[in-house]
């Protein structure tokens, strides 16, 4: 047996897992909108710390 | 005068702005969403891009239909009894902060679950507990911070539409195994004969071989399929040479490595499938916001209220109408169906349907026709015809609306290809039949090879990516086409028909001239504030338009439906409205929409509203002049004839009361005289002369709301951009023939490679991306030159 079986399974074994990754991105929609993401990354996350308090609290959470 | 913007939407807060912590605004609506977002600590959305917001609308009664189970049902795109999922459009997001505010509903609602924007389709996905929150509360809600869904017929018809990925998924495939066969193909580019390349060369080539199965027969199926089609239908287009090219790459290089004889040309073949793809993926812009598709449903309601025989109100379809129904139409409301008006004082607004701007007065016992809008209070109807038999909606029926109007239409590459597949089938066989002579073992190599090299990816490619990059410089400027089919077209037009309403004037009648006897100052202060009471469009026009003047209380106001207002201060009295009105009947009727005003009982004048016609018409006229045969179809009366002629070059003909059915048969019958017609509009009325017409454009304020089906939409802050737009698109199929002639050069190389019979594998990878990548260059170095001459 020569290493070359190896190298090849390997680097084509690689490629397709990227490969399947591709498409798998593709179905969950990530290429439909390809806009929005970029603006999304820039917003503040305070929001998102108080939502982290659970639904309930959140009312309370205003006195700042 | 300095004007103070509102703090919430940015508008001119006008005369008297609202003061509210701190803060102008322009209106209470503006207000009330600040002080929605500042109590619920959404006030970061005014950080993010000041003056971000709309005003929200009036919406009393719009939405009860969203009580009714069965149509929540049909707009939901999932729902399992206590969780729903809806899609909504919604026309307002235009910034960031739209998707930061509508991104953290949750914060104004504990039931909203999650939202999720998607800025260019301006769609928000929203998930929220249907037993706390009804679909008819979210809407509510949206619309009281301003974003209000629209949600119209189209959408209860088909709910929602699958994305269509495939083009992706093929590119993926295609751009993998080239990549991959590139990599397995190097070894043999350069080191043909070494030891263990020899012993394990079968490997390689089987496992490229393998790589490019999915490629030709998945990716390259499109190629295959159109070839197929176009050679049934006796076509030569583009797609046969390109398919002749794919299945002898695929099946000399197959023998090649199944006897033997050498590499083959898989490095060639998925690279030219990668390539063509890409090209077609780049002409596939796409404004996800705009749609060019939209009939008379994307403008209807689902449902209206109906009233039952024992007076009680109920939401009802609007398929489920029938003739004989009492419909309650309120203030704001479109008519879904022809009928009597039975009581209320209707004053319809069918701009729609006909493009005629003027409000028109019904009594009681007149007909009123679909698509009319209602302008104040509720009236109701009866119902004559069903939804889908009225007067407006007959207009659908026509075949201009069925045909696929496109496949009319030969591109220049289909045109092109005819002649190229008849050459390159003439140079292989002169070849083949040359070297039967010289070198019989030759002959089906050097035939193969012709049809290899002369695969015309590069004539393939000039075009979707100089018309693909062109419709981007295109949108960049606010003119929207659908495809990249339809710049061709412009570039083809030699007739350019002009509707009037809407397209040469501007929405806004806003210049006003006055005639009679000049007012005193006094009776100009009892006019304004008799004016500034009254909430008809034509009084808040006027009032706007007038001088400044001292508000003060009025002693007596009145307002007589569709006849006018009376102001009373003191021993003054103003009637303001129409000629009957104000007690003076005998004058001719004008053409024009008038304000007519009397002074205590005195006749004093009239204000006429004349159209505003768009800056640079004149300009636009006279250039377009040059090249194209022009003319005016106008839906409206013939009251504007003179200024018109005044405006447009001599001699443009000038058609006046027009139907929209007259529109499209005059279209027609220039297309019929061999014409290729280019039909600029905004309406309804207009629909059928867009759709016959080879290009429509759609002229529109704004271009989120409703804009017929056409083929392109252009920002009415651009019209005077027009002849350049056009010229533009000519200059670019210049471009397009400028790179015919490059690849042909390509061609000629490779040619002369194949036709000697010494075309190496190598040759042909080089070539082959060589010709397409410096095309794909070239066209795009060029289209951006071209599109920084516009502006």
């Amino acid at each position: 047996m020569s290493v070359i079986y190896v190298l090849l399974t390997i680097s084509i074994v690689v490629a397709i897992v990227f490969f399947i990754a591709f498409i798998l991105s593709v179905r969950s929609g990530q290429y439909d909108d390809a806009y929005t993401p970029s603006i999304r990354m820039l917003f503040e996350d305070e929001l998102v710390k108080e939502g982290l308090d659970s639904e309930e609290p959140e009312q309370e959470n205003q006195s700042n | 005068m300095g004007k103070i913007a509102c703090y919430h939407c940015g508008d001119d807060c006008g005369k008297v702005p609202i003061e509210f912590d701190g803060k102008n605004f322009c209106c209470h609506g503006c207000r009330t969403v600040y002080d929605i977002f500042q109590s619920n600590n959404l006030s970061y959305f005014y950080e993010l891009q000041s003056a971000a917001g709309a005003t929200p609308q009036e919406i009393e009664g719009k939405y009860d239909f969203l009580d009714t189970d069965a149509i929540v049902e049909r707009l939901v795109e999932f729902n399992n009894g206590d969780h729903q999922i809806i899609n909504l459009y919604i026309p307002q997001i235009h910034c960031s902060s739209c998707i930061w505010v509508l991104e953290n509903l949750n914060k104004l609602h504990p039931d909203v679950l999650s939202s999720q924007v998607d800025f260019p389709q301006k769609k928000v996905r929203i998930s929220y507990r249907s037993q706390e929150l009804s679909l008819k509360d979210l809407v509510l809600l949206l619309a009281r911070i301003g974003y209000e869904p629209y949600i119209s017929l189209e959408d209860y018809d088909q709910p929602t539409k699958k994305a269509n990925r495939n083009l992706l998924y093929k590119l993926g495939v295609a751009g993998f195994a080239f990549g991959n066969v590139m990599f397995l193909s190097f070894p043999e580019y350069f080191e043909v004969g070494e030891y263990w390349l020899e012993q394990y060369k079968s490997l390689f080539r089987w496992l490229m071989f393998f790589f490019s199965v999915p490629v030709v027969f998945y990716a390259g199926r499109d190629y295959l399929v159109s070839a197929y089609k176009g050679l049934r239908s006796k076509l030569l287009n583009i797609d046969v040479p390109i398919a002749l090219g794919i299945l002898t790459l695929f099946i000399r290089s197959t023998l090649e490595i199944a006897l033997d004889l050498g590499t083959g040309f898989f490095d060639s073949l998925t690279g030219l499938i990668f390539f063509l793809l890409l090209g077609k993926f780049f002409q596939q812009k796409t404004y996800g916001f705009l749609s060019f598709e939209r009939d008379y449903k994307s403008y209807f309601p689902i449902a209206v209220t109906r009233i039952r025989k024992n007076r009680k109100e109920e939401t009802v379809e609007v398929y489920a109408i029938a003739p004989g129904d009492r419909l309650l139409i309120r203030n704001g409301e479109l008519i879904p169906a022809d009928g009597i008006l039975i009581t209320g004082n209707a004053q319809i607004d069918y701009s729609f349907v006909t493009g005629e701007s003027e409000v028109l007065k019904k009594e009681s016992g007149d007909r009123v026709f679909a698509g009319g809008k209602q302008m104040h209070g509720p009236i109701e109807i009866e119902v004559l015809k069903a939804v889908s038999q009225s007067h407006l909606t007959q207009l659908w029926g026509n075949s201009v609306f069925q045909k696929d109007r496109h496949s009319r239409f030969r591109t220049l590459t289909d045109s092109i290809g005819k002649h190229f597949t008849l050459a390159v089938l003439a140079i292989a066989f002169a070849a083949t039949t040359f070297w039967l002579f010289i070198d019989s073992s030759m002959a089906v190599n050097v035939f193969t090879a012709v049809l290899i090299i002369a695969c015309p990816c590069a004539i393939a490619l000039a075009s979707p990516f100089t018309l693909g990059n062109m419709l981007r410089i295109f949108g960049r400027r606010k003119f929207y086409l659908k495809d990249t089919q339809t710049v061709e077209q412009l570039a083809l037009v030699d007739t350019a028909i002009f509707d009037k309403t809407g397209t040469l004037t501007t929405t806004q009648k806003s210049k006003v001239s006055y005639q009679g006897v000049t007012l005193n100052p006094e009776e100009q202060r009892l006019l304004a504030n008799t004016l500034r009471a009254s909430n008809h469009p034509l009084s808040r026009a006027l009032y706007e338009l007038l001088a400044e003047h001292n508000i003060m209380t009025l002693d007596d106001y009145q307002e007589h439906l569709g006849k006018g207002v009376k102001g009373v201060k003191g021993q003054s009295e103003m009637k303001v409205g129409s000629p009957d009105f104000v007690g003076h009947s005998d004058e001719k009727i004008s053409e024009n929409t008038s304000v007519h005003i009397s002074s205590n009982d005195t006749y004093k004048g009239y204000y006429v509203f004349q159209n505003q016609y768009r800056e640079g018409i004149t300009a636009v006229f006279n250039t377009l002049d040059k090249t194209l045969d022009l003319a005016v179809l106008s839906g409206d009366n013939a009251g504007e004839k003179s200024r018109l002629q005044e405006l447009l070059p001599q001699l443009t003909p000038l058609y006046f009361d027009q139907t929209p059915q007259e529109k499209l048969d005059f279209i027609a019958s220039l297309q019929e005289q061999g014409k290729k017609v280019l039909m600029v509009g905004d309406g309804l009325n207009d629909a059928g002369a867009l759709a016959q017409s080879d290009v429509g454009i759609a002229v529109s304020e704004n271009v989120n709301v409703f804009s017929p089906a056409c083929d392109g939409i252009l920002d009415a802050s651009k019209f005077k951009e027009l002849p350049n737009y056009i010229a533009a698109s000519k200059k670019a199929m210049k471009i397009i023939k400028l790179s015919f002639a490059l690849s042909l050069l390509y061609n000629v190389v490779g040619l002369y490679f194949a036709v000697t019979g010494q075309l190496m594998p190598v040759i042909a990878a080089i070539l082959m991306p060589l010709s397409s990548i410096s095309i794909v260059l070239f066209t795009t170095l060029a289209t951006n030159l071209l599109g920084r001459k516009l502006n």
